[in-house]
């Protein structure tokens, strides 16, 4: 399999590292899912590890996520360390409640008596042509609730450091990661291969300075923030582009300097528009020091309102599209 | 005498973890009055037979053995001192209805005077605790949910009379009694029910949520424990520790789908998990014959073993238990165990408890079967215990509830700083929102 020292990498690759390096590392460490052993992952993503670590360790589940995810919290809780994958987070809805009852309510309810050191992993969103219930995003759902953390990567780095944190962090955790950004190659940083990399949850990223906007964003989309800041870039404005990395807790903190500095807001996300990830940006950045510094009102670009079609043509329309976010900023800045 | 009463007293100490106080009777007896006839006697008489009992047919003494040394028959012994008591006794209880097994657990379970004053001491301080718990939800001290125990003790008190303390254990919301079996103080208890911040939670769990090393809880959601309950064993497997997960739930809660599926794992993956069915007849207020398409509990684990065990009688459970975790502890896999038991009050506080069962079964159940009567009336007739000492325990057990009922209503609730606390583990302080956004609390670990 190799270890992270070449320098271009995708992100299934290095979610891959993340996991092996801290199955490494701490023995109470383990992966349980479907087809997470024996079939290396319905994405590939755990190929090698079932060879490397044994049936102990990497457990191929039934199918029966309220199960196997009840299983997986209770095994955080007698002092194990359990990465629980999803196969996709759409199948996580039949097991929210152990997500959410079971694992982030319990350190607040026992008053701190019992932790539920676990991370729950896997594709969120939407990828292509899989049709309504295959393709829903989960970040405000989770976003929602106190006692999880939910972190979005975007890229390779993002996938390598956040589950490395993920995986230490005491607390229930909620990764989602994005298929279509599983097989995309980045270039690596020197110190993105040491195996003590971690990237801190909770701290936003600016990915791209600029003066005239501030996009946030998160996941796929902050590909397509950078390649919109790059065409508006030649009109000469100057997008900063944030990439939020973690969902909850959110840091608020870079967005209103951002803000403070641009005084223009655009959020970009692939999740439905009601109750999302942007109208949450929105609000918090109307209750704080950064409303004052708003000269337009802040706009959201989303999914559109819909259960996600298959079409093609029609898929296409139903997710933020490059040309959509270019036309958002203008119009934010009434140019 | 003194010193004898002194090493029995310190080793019920050193077992119950709590004061014990044994009282010489001498005093209570006149040396003038003519002994009663048992007294008088220095050699054992035949032992009277045990009650009869409409539902366990068998609890007649086997056997009894007795360490009384030979006294000269010139002595008249006018106190009732404790070498006068059977020190051991084994009784015949009820065969268990097995599922997918050879054998069940023994029919017979021996039972030793501290082993029988211990369990009826926990039972007692359940059923105490319980019974407060109602006065003070009466009194609306107690708010919200309120799922009493009592009626059930004897679960709880032989599952844990059969297992150690390093052994796991979890259950769904009528969890008092299991939260007391597992260690927590019964002032901690009901402080946790009042809501006050010596409660086991901080009195931020309330009636449903209650934990102590190796407890976990306490929860809300039907069935949910169950699966946990399976992940549990799967880390005693993970370990290698040797230990066992007793996972319970009741008849309610048998029928949920994520059961099966926590059955299945377990039993593909071997986990050393004793699934238990505390069946007391009713899911809230509906039968289990509305309920159930198979009343069966002990069989619906289908591919894994079963035993349908007398959950009123705290022998049947140990012995049953004891044989559960040994199967588990062999590396043999899960097991089903299905207590048959009874709740006297109605699901929660909410509930009458008479609109879906009649006063008659309630009343006919307390008369006949009640566990702690049960216990008790073995020991008597066995002698292996007086009246007098049961009611020395009962009082010193209505103190004991009496002192923590005291400490739970006057305890002070949970100060407003702690609001936010204990989101996360092991993280520096963060900011939480207030209800408008001029509240920003303080959330420390």
């Amino acid at each position: 399999m190799g270890d992270s020292s070449g320098s271009v990498l995708t992100a299934a690759l290095l979610c891959f590292f993340a996991m092996d390096e801290e199955l490494e590392r701490d023995e109470r460490v383990f992966l349980l899912g479907e087809e997470v052993a024996q079939y290396d992952g319905a994405y590939k993503v755990s190929r090698g590890l079932w060879k490397k670590y044994g049936d102990k360790r990497i457990i191929d589940t039934p199918i029966t996520e309220m199960g196997f995810t009840g299983i997986a919290v209770g095994a955080a809780m007698a002092g194990l360390r359990p990465i629980c994958e999803f196969m996709t987070f759409n199948f996580s809805m039949q097991a929210i409640d152990q997500v959410i009852n079971s694992a982030a309510k319990t350190y607040y309810m026992s008053a701190g008596l019992q932790s539920v050191p676990i991370v729950f992993r896997g594709p969120n969103g939407a990828s292509a042509g899989v049709a309504a219930q295959h393709s829903q995003c989960f970040a405000a759902w989770y976003g929602h609730c106190p006692g999880l953390k939910v972190v979005s990567p975007w890229n390779a780095e993002d996938a390598k450091g956040l589950l490395k944190s993920a995986i230490r962090d005491d607390n229930p955790v909620v990764f989602l990661e994005n298929e279509l950004m599983y097989g995309v190659p980045f270039e690596m940083s020197e110190e993105s291969q040491s195996k003590d990399f971690t990237i801190p949850i909770g701290k936003a990223k600016v990915e791209r300075q600029g003066t005239h906007v501030t996009m946030v964003t998160h996941s796929r989309y902050v590909s397509h923030c950078l390649d919109a800041a790059a065409v508006l870039a030649k009109e000469g404005i100057e997008c900063e582009v944030i990439n939020l990395r973690t969902i909850r807790p959110l840091d608020v903190d870079c967005i209103e300097t951002s803000v403070m500095k641009t005084n223009h807001l655009v959020t970009v996300e692939g999740g439905w528009p009601q109750f999302g990830v942007g109208a949450e940006i929105c609000a918090r950045v109307m209750e704080g020091p950064a409303f004052n510094y708003l000269d337009a009102p802040a706009t959201r670009v989303t999914g559109v309102d819909i259960p996600m079609p298959y079409a093609k043509i029609l898929e296409d329309n139903s997710l933020p599209q490059i040309k959509d976010i270019i036309f958002s900023v203008k119009k934010t800045l009434n140019v | 005498m003194q010193n004898m009463l002194t090493i029995i007293s310190n080793a019920l100490c050193r077992i119950t973890g709590r004061n014990v106080l044994l009282i010489d009777l001498s005093e209570y007896v006149s040396l003038t009055s003519p002994a009663a006839p048992v007294l008088a006697q220095t050699e054992r008489q035949p032992p009277k037979p045990p009650p009869v009992s409409t539902r366990a047919p068998a609890a007649e003494l086997v056997s009894s053995q007795t360490d009384q040394l030979d006294r000269p028959g010139s002595r008249v012994v006018v106190s009732r001192s404790f070498a006068d008591f059977t020190p051991q006794a084994t009784f015949d209880i009820k065969k268990c209805d097995v599922h997918r097994l050879e054998e069940g657990p023994p029919v017979k379970a021996t039972l030793t005077r501290d082993q029988g004053l211990q369990y009826y001491r926990i039972m007692q301080t359940v059923r105490r605790m319980e019974l407060k718990a109602d006065q003070l939800y009466k009194q609306k001290i107690i708010r919200g949910f309120c799922h009493l125990y009592d009626g059930q003790e004897a679960c709880a008190a032989g599952i844990e009379a059969a297992i150690n303390p390093s052994d796991h254990l979890i259950t769904a919301y009528r969890a008092h009694g299991y939260t007391y079996t597992r260690g927590v103080a019964i002032k901690e208890i009901l402080a946790e029910l009042t809501g006050r911040k010596g409660g086991v939670a901080k009195g931020k769990g309330g009636s449903m949520h209650m934990y102590a090393p190796h407890f976990y809880g306490g929860n809300g959601i039907v069935g949910a424990q169950v699966p946990l309950g399976a992940g549990i064993a799967l880390a005693c497997q993970y370990q290698g520790n040797n230990q066992v997960c007793v996972t319970l739930y009741g008849d309610g809660a048998a029928n949920q789908g994520q059961l099966f599926e926590a059955f299945n794992m377990a039993a593909l993956w071997k986990l050393p998990c004793i699934f238990i069915c505390e069946n007391n007849k009713y899911g809230m207020g509906t039968s289990v014959e509305r309920a159930s398409a198979s009343t069966d509990y002990y069989k619906r684990g289908d591919f894994i073993p079963g035993l349908r065990v007398d959950g009123m009688d705290v022998l049947c459970v140990r012995e049953a238990t004891q044989f559960a975790a040994d199967h588990c502890r062999s590396g043999k896999g899960p097991i089903v165990m299905e207590l048959q038991t009874y709740r006297y009050h109605g699901h929660s506080m909410s509930d009458p408890g008479v609109s879906y069962r009649t006063r008659e079964e309630i009343q006919e159940v307390r008369s006949k079967s009640d566990p702690i009567s049960l216990l008790k009336d073995r020991m008597l007739s066995n002698n292996m215990a007086a009246v007098e000492e049961f009611k020395e325990i009962d009082i010193a057990i209505r103190k004991e509830v009496e002192e923590a009922a005291q400490y739970a209503t006057s305890d002070p609730e949970p100060p407003l700083e702690e609001l936010c606390n204990h989101i996360f583990k092991n993280d520096p302080p963060l900011e939480v929102r207030g209800t408008h956004p001029w509240a920003t609390l303080k959330s420390v670990s």
